[in-house]
């Protein structure tokens, strides 16, 4: 079976100045939503108080989200898992300086006594306390790692490649991920560690397609004499057009099956997923793709050094 | 445009033939690992599991015995009985079984086991004896509590200042060399002398003696004084033996508690993650866990009024004054007798004679003859037995989060000296659950550190199980379609490498059964993107196949070169997110570990399955075989040109 005509010759780099605007405007409004709006932590990250209730009847979620709103709890989210009788609610801490100001056990009791009054008839299963500066230091360490293995991986790279390869595989891992995170606070998705596993699986995903396309556009400049580096890069981006679809959609296929299918504790993690490989595929194009162009890729920059290669010579 | 040559081998039978020791070990590793990966699908058994009170000690062949008498006199039924690592083990055939069988086996065996309720894998016999076991499932998959623990390493180090201060008063003493004060300060001791020639003797004898501090000779307007800061290898050094004590003495705690699975680890400089998979029982670990509690043994003061004492409201220099339980105050002399980590053994049970529940204490070598001196000479004279209890609070002062301890001490029991001992004693006094309470407490080690609960998670086994059972119809369902898919897409090899995905699966479920990793939801996550990279591989396989074909070369010739130039693609894509996998194993915490545990394991097994075994299949189906098509979903239309 096929679904594609190989040989197309479409012009991907054409678009590179449009796409590069558009990028760059993602970037911003990602950095902006980030710094004003902010990210919907999670309560791994927040700290905050997480009740099990259990009804005699089954909830009408809706119904629950209104009494907690109307009992003045501001950053509470109410989810319904294991049978329709559970509901699992979430408070938030707000991070107020009264707050801050009690301890952490005596929050906990507080939150489970307003919810007892609140929901008289509700047994109460588990009441999880989360101290927030614990899952900071989590998150700093996760962003240190990111960046050294950003690091480590440029330099390869720049080895087995070249280095404003590296440079801009280097960009285009940024990006992903920065992406993903301003449209999380576009949308005011919850991000907890589920969702930070999702970025770093995108992460992978994107470093994964973007060698993918340098491998070729390596390859084609060897065989391709007398071609520009912006003909190499379409021809290149062309010849695995097939594969890089293929890839996609496959990988989309089983994340969907998770987003239907797995539930409301991992939605945040599918979502991140399904955004993550749309832009990682794009990034591979037209980020890497095409900065390496603007950096002034040339064949002369991917000749391997003087040995014998099998290429005849003419 | 010139075309990439290859050298092109002249006897074609020679391509795409795996050699056949290859075939055979890769055959062998896929049986091995299905046997090791087999573990897993065996499920849970409702079981209960009993261990020794004494902290390693086997349960004798007897209680064997006494468990059996024991669950056939309430007619319950059993599945099996095992002993298992130094536990006895019962699995039941259901939940309700599991509950009523722990309460009749706890009242059977009494106050010298522990009985704790858990799941027990299924994992057939043969199976477990070669060291077959299912995969750990982490908290976020199986339910259970995690605690976070701040360990007061100030504190510590507050207390060896003291030490050293009342070494230094003893020393100068002897010496006799007069000083004016000892003064702690931060992290440092200085101590104050009238003249010159006084603090230079000292500092002649306690640079020596006191090797942990850097000593330095002050003189300021009257006062010569010399002030030592503890070094930083000292410090180091305090830091570490406090993290390890408690690090043991939690262990040992939750060893009490009968958990099998459980992990006691240091996160960072000064802190201690606890996890108890499977725990469905939080109070009786919060309990344990939460506190603090030794006891000290005091002399107490008879030469000192207590009334006085509690009219006038000083306590005289040297004493304690504590209440007792019942309310009534105590005066203790401060010096301590016995210190709780000077105990090695505590065993609580009741007393042949009065029928009272006690607590025998074996004392450690180094400190019986302190405790022995001290018996001996206070014949008839009454002793006291204190149970100091720290309770620790977090807040939040000026954005700084301030931990406050509040010491507890109760004197639970006084007696007169009988007659002299060193090596072991009986503290009675106490109810029934207390004296249980408190051998435990005093086995599981008095803690060095006062310590403070940062972070506690209760995750219900219901919630845990709702994920898997959602989390693995999802993925069942992702996988299934694209299986399916790729049979549809590339026929023959489409199903090839279908079958190198099961087997990459298999590859995957082995090692981390019998690396003992745990499984996390990241851990899931690194999964479904091994299986997306895998894919990948594969597909960059076919598709360069598919292009070789089109451009005329030989059926043999397309997958000999197909896989040359491919697997060049796929190893530089596997090499540099194992790059990335590496450094978050490393520098990554708790679950981000986790993901980076199956990530790497991932990755060499998918370059394993990817290349090497398609290869094989691909080779022993279609290698060296003159063959008019490929079944890889394509028509060949030989491209002009």
């Amino acid at each position: 079976m096929e679904f594609f005509t190989h040989n197309t010759k479409i012009n991907f780099m054409r678009l590179r100045k449009i796409t590069a605007v558009i990028s760059l405007l993602l970037f911003i409004i990602s950095i902006a939503s980030l710094s004003v709006k902010g990210l919907n932590w999670g309560l791994d990250f927040s700290g905050g108080t997480q009740v099990q209730l259990t009804f005699p009847q089954s909830v009408d979620l809706h119904q629950l989200r209104t009494k907690l709103a109307s009992a003045g709890f501001e950053k509470s989210e109410v989810q319904s898992y294991g049978s329709s009788h559970d509901a699992l609610i979430t408070i938030g801490l707000t991070g107020n300086k009264e707050e801050r100001s009690k301890d952490q056990g005596v929050v906990t009791k507080e939150v489970t006594n307003k919810l007892k009054q609140l929901f008289p008839q509700a047994k109460q299963q588990g009441a999880n306390a989360i101290g927030a500066k614990v899952s900071k230091e989590l998150a700093n360490k996760g962003v240190l790692a990111v960046l050294v293995s950003m690091i480590l991986i440029s330099i390869y790279i720049a080895f087995r490649f070249e280095y404003r390869m590296a440079i801009s595989s280097a960009v285009a891992l940024i990006h992903d991920p920065i992406v993903i995170l301003g449209i999380f606070s576009l949308f005011h998705i919850e991000f907890g560690l589920n969702a930070l596993a999702a970025l770093l699986t995108v992460i992978g995903y994107s470093l994964n397609d973007t060698i993918v396309v340098f491998d070729r556009v390596r390859e084609n400049f060897r065989k391709m004499r007398g071609s520009d580096a912006v003909e190499v890069v379409n021809s290149a981006i062309n010849q695995t057009l097939s594969r890089t679809i293929m890839t996609s959609a496959l990988t989309l296929v089983v994340v969907l099956a998770l987003l239907f299918f797995g539930g409301p504790i991992i939605r945040s993690f599918s979502i991140a997923l399904v955004i993550g490989i749309v832009i990682g595929t794009y990034s591979s194009i037209y980020v890497a793709g095409a900065l390496a162009v603007a950096l002034g890729l040339s064949r002369k920059d991917l000749l391997p050094p003087a040995k014998p290669t099998e290429e005849s010579f003419q | 445009m010139l075309d990439f040559k290859r050298q092109l081998p002249k006897s074609k039978a020679v391509l795409n033939r795996t050699p056949r020791w290859l075939n055979v070990l890769m055959i062998i590793i896929l049986l091995v690992a299905a046997l090791y990966a087999a573990p897993n699908l065996f499920g849970e058994n409702p079981a209960v599991q009993i261990s020794s009170s004494t902290p390693g000690q086997n349960p004798s062949d007897m209680a064997v015995s006494k468990v059996t008498a024991a669950l056939k006199k309430s007619s319950l039924s059993t599945t099996a009985i095992t002993r298992e690592n130094k536990h006895i083990v019962v699995r039941f055939n259901s939940a309700d079984d599991q509950l009523k069988g722990k309460e009749v086996l706890q009242q059977a065996l009494g106050n010298q086991f522990i009985v704790a309720s858990y799941n027990a894998p299924a994992t057939p016999k043969w199976l477990r004896k070669i060291g077959g076991q299912p995969m750990k499932l982490g908290l976020d998959l199986r339910g259970g509590m995690s605690l976070l623990l701040q360990v007061d390493v100030a504190d510590v180090i507050k207390r060896r200042l003291h030490n050293s201060i009342r070494d230094i008063g003893q020393t100068l003493r002897k010496e006799k060399i007069p000083y004016r004060a000892i003064i702690p300060g931060d992290n440092s001791i200085t101590i104050n002398f009238r003249e010159a020639t006084q603090r230079d003797q000292a500092f002649k004898i306690l640079a020596v003696k006191l090797r942990e501090y850097s000593w330095q000779k002050n003189s300021s307007g009257e006062q010569y004084q010399m002030i030592g800061q503890l070094s930083q290898p000292a410090l180091i050094q305090i830091r570490q033996y406090t993290m390890e004590q408690s690090i043991n003495s939690f262990s040992r705690r939750v060893n009490e508690l009968g958990i099998s699975e459980a992990q006691v680890q240091q996160q960072g400089m000064n802190r201690i993650s606890i996890e108890l998979p499977g725990v469905t029982d939080a109070t009786e670990a919060q309990d344990i866990l939460g506190k603090t509690a030794t006891i000290d043994v005091h002399l107490v003061d008879i030469n000192h009024d207590l009334s006085q004492t509690l009219v006038s409201g000083k306590v005289p220099p040297g004493d304690l004054l504590i209440k007792d339980q019942s309310g009534r105050s105590v005066l203790l002399k401060s010096d301590v007798v016995l210190s709780g980590d000077s105990i090695t053994n505590a065993v609580s049970s009741l007393d042949q004679r009065s029928g009272e529940p006690q607590v025998s204490v074996t004392v450690a070598g180094g400190a019986q003859s302190k405790l022995y001196n001290t018996t001996r000479a206070n014949v008839g004279k009454p002793m006291a037995v204190v149970y100091n209890e720290t309770k620790s609070t977090k807040q939040e002062v000026n954005g700084k989060t301030v931990i406050r301890y509040h010491k507890h001490s109760t004197v639970i029991s006084v007696a007169n000296i009988q007659g002299a001992f060193g090596a072991s004693f009986r503290v009675t006094g106490l109810s029934s659950g207390e004296a249980k309470q408190l051998a435990l407490l005093l086995r599981a080690g008095s803690l060095p550190a006062n310590v403070t609960i940062l972070s506690e998670q209760q995750i219900g086994p219901s919630m845990g199980k709702a994920n898997v059972r959602r989390g693995k119809l999802s993925i069942e369902i992702g996988f299934l379609l694209v299986v399916l898919f790729m049979a549809l897409y590339y026929r023959t090899m489409g199903i090839i490498a279908d079958i190198a995905l099961f087997v990459n699966l298999i590859l995957i479920v082995a090692i981390m059964s019998l690396l003992r990793g745990t499984m996390t939801f990241p851990g899931i996550a690194s999964l479904v993107l091994t299986i997306g990279m895998a894919v990948d591989g594969n597909v960059l396989i076919f598709e360069r196949i598919r292009e070789e074909l089109r451009r005329g070369t030989s059926i043999q010739g397309a997958i000999h070169a197909g896989y040359d130039r491919a697997a060049v693609t796929i190893v530089d894509a596997q090499l540099t997110t194992l790059i990335a996998a590496i450094v978050l194993f490393a520098i990554g915490v708790g679950p981000i570990k986790g993901f980076a545990i199956v990530l790497t394991i991932g990755l060499f097994t998918s370059m394993l399955t990817s290349i090497t075994y398609t290869r094989a299949m691909v080779n022993f189906l279609f290698g060296g075989k003159a063959l008019k098509k490929l079944p890889i979903g394509m028509t060949v239309k030989k491209e002009k040109g």
